[in-house]
């Protein structure tokens, strides 16, 4: 899945986090996170952040990422809708886990 | 039997209210992908709520999903995520007629077997919005072997109708009748509309006594707090609990004596009355067979 603009997904309320996807300046997948839970969780919000992108084809992205303390599903489900947004595309594979 | 007192509606946007939903004790909890989620969000409320289906343990609570309709444009696309997430009942809104839920049936059967879900798994509610709805509530009723219930959605029936609603209800009394008496002649449930002023406790516990009393299974509701009054309401007394206790007691004893007549205080026990005393049992969580609880209340 090829990321063609910048799009965005999620809110700023408390459990949810807001991930905004844009083509990446170099090769790869930039995360760049903030949490209110960033010492503890940070890096397995950043694994569950690039798993998800991984399991949608995405190669290449510089993400940002704010996060109010979203579940791991909750951070798969914005994820997956910032991308599918940002690579203009709706054709969702459902059979894929998200 | 499975006990559908409480049907809390929860957005389909709102991650916290997700995380949550299970710690109240509401019977159902209905994931809502329709009104309370904006236009330009129903891709995002769609992946939240499959991605919580998929991963959230509630446990034994009746986990339901209200789709858009397939008119819509995006009651597919709904059906095509959610019934992939196993919920254990789809609900479609605006249902006007038995060709709506045959309709939505197919896409469901369609999805079940492209996915390798048993076909059927998927139960089905249909909520009655509009008269026509209302007027067509017995073909509705019949129209699926998957249909679990059948519900009032009164916000937009009272506006089809020209009115508004009531604290004492008039203006529902047709709709509820209807609804009621359709889902009965099918042995489904009849489920009531949301009182939508939470902080009118009295004119909520007044609407549910009278629900309750009219017959119907529960209520869909929109805040945890509804439901310790809601099921209070449906909470059987003690005193008609110990009497149904006494009826299956009687019935028990009928039967390992071999005799199809049970009596009571030298009264003849009634096909009617063992039904009445059952589903009393049932809905105080007791095992009318007096084995273990069915269900934790």
């Amino acid at each position: 899945m090829k990321i063609i603009t910048t799009a965005s997904a999620g809110t700023m309320e408390s459990s949810d986090i807001i991930v905004r996807i844009e083509p990446a300046e170099k090769p790869g997948i930039e995360i760049h996170l903030t949490s209110s839970v960033m010492q503890q969780f940070g890096r397995q919000i950043e694994e569950a952040i690039r798993g998800t992108l991984g399991n949608l084809g995405v190669e290449d992205a510089r993400v940002e990422a704010v996060d109010k303390g979203a579940l791991d599903c909750t951070i798969k489900a914005r994820v997956s809708a910032a991308a599918f947004r940002a690579a203009k595309r709706n054709d969702y594979d459902w059979r894929v886990k998200q | 039997m499975r006990l559908r007192r409480s049907m809390m509606f929860v957005p389909g946007n709102n991650p916290g209210m997700i995380k949550d939903a299970g710690i109240f004790g509401a019977d159902c909890i209905m994931f809502d992908l329709e009104d309370s989620v904006a236009m330009t969000e129903k891709d995002t409320a769609r992946f939240l709520v499959y991605n919580a289906l998929t991963t959230l343990d509630y446990g034994n609570i009746e986990k339901v999903v209200r789709i858009n309709d397939l008119s819509s444009g995006l009651g597919i696309e709904d059906l095509e995520a959610i019934v992939r997430a196993k919920p254990d009942v789809i609900r479609l809104p605006k249902t006007e007629n038995a060709q709506d839920v045959i309709d939505c049936e197919a896409e469901i059967e369609r999805i079940e077997r492209e996915a390798g879900i048993p076909v059927g798994t998927t139960g089905m509610m249909a909520a009655i919005e509009t008269a026509g709805g209302v007027l067509n509530a017995y073909e509705i009723a019949h129209s699926s072997k998957r249909l679990i219930g059948i519900a009032l959605g009164a916000e937009d029936y009272v506006t089809d109708l020209k009115t508004t609603r009531s604290d004492d209800g008039t203006e529902l009394f047709f709709a509820r009748g209807m609804i009621l008496n359709a889902a009965r002649s099918a042995g489904i449930d009849a489920l009531d509309t949301v009182y939508s002023d939470v902080n009118n406790e009295e004119g909520f516990i007044r609407e549910a006594t009278m629900i309750k009393k009219m017959g119907f299974s529960g209520k869909s509701i929109i805040n945890p707090r509804q439901i310790a009054p809601l099921h209070e309401i449906f909470m059987p007394r003690e005193k008609d609990l110990i009497k149904a206790r006494a009826v299956m007691e009687a019935i028990r004893e009928a039967n390992e004596r071999g005799s199809g007549v049970a009596s009571l205080n030298g009264k003849m026990i009634d096909r009617p009355v063992v039904i009445r005393a059952r589903y009393l049992l049932e809905l105080a969580g007791e095992n009318p067979d007096g084995e273990e609880e069915t269900q934790e209340v």
